[in-house]
């Protein structure tokens, strides 16, 4: 029984710790939007090499909204664990961006090699000849 | 002296561009792209792969 706690206990530990950092105040580890999450499985945003994501296809003001949202965020995060790891924000972002396009799902749409969109199949997506 | 030394640097300044005519400068017709990601090293982005996959496991919503 004790045993089983430990986990839970770390977790808490972990969760409040984000948030004393961050000021977070919702769960730590929390879902996409779904505003966010169907326009990933519809193809409308993508991922790009930079380590952000894009509008695909007609820019909508609710697309535009989403993709700024999303990336404000996720440069708030490069820019700190960067700094952390004693590497630029590029660097980290490119990093993130090559591992993000190769947990694309199918049907999800990524930035190839060549700069074009791709939608992800079956096979390794066509990524930057660098990437780990 | 030293004013009259001056006097003589510009001078020769003003002669040099006098034979040496006007410097043009075209502008290309393409639009420059400054590619940044180029910089980027395969050995920083193995370095870093490992804390950046920790980092998106982290923060699922925004990835």
């Amino acid at each position: 029984m004790l045993k089983n706690w430990k986990p839970t206990k770390t977790i808490l530990a972990a969760a409040a710790a984000i948030t004393a950092i961050t000021g977070f105040t919702g769960a730590a580890y929390a879902m996409r939007d779904p505003a966010y999450a169907a326009a990933r499985a519809n193809g409308q945003v993508g991922e790009k090499m930079d380590g952000y994501i894009g509008i695909v296809g007609a820019e909508t003001a609710d697309l535009r909204r989403i993709v700024n949202d999303i990336n404000i965020q996720r440069r708030a995060v490069y820019a700190e664990k960067a700094q952390a790891a004693n590497a630029t924000l590029e660097e980290y972002a490119f990093t993130a961006g090559c591992l993000l396009i190769s947990r694309t799902t199918t049907g999800e749409m990524y930035q190839a090699y060549n700069g074009g969109w791709k939608k992800r199949d079956a096979n390794a997506p066509d990524r930057d000849p660098r990437c780990p | 002296m030293k004013r009259r030394g001056a006097i003589r640097a510009v001078l020769v300044g003003v002669m040099a561009l006098g034979i040496g005519g006007c410097v043009t400068v075209e502008a290309p017709d393409k639009p420059i792209v400054i590619e940044l990601n180029i910089n980027i090293t395969q050995e920083v982005i193995y370095r870093l792969a490992e804390d950046a996959g920790d980092t998106i496991e982290e923060n699922s919503d925004i990835f």
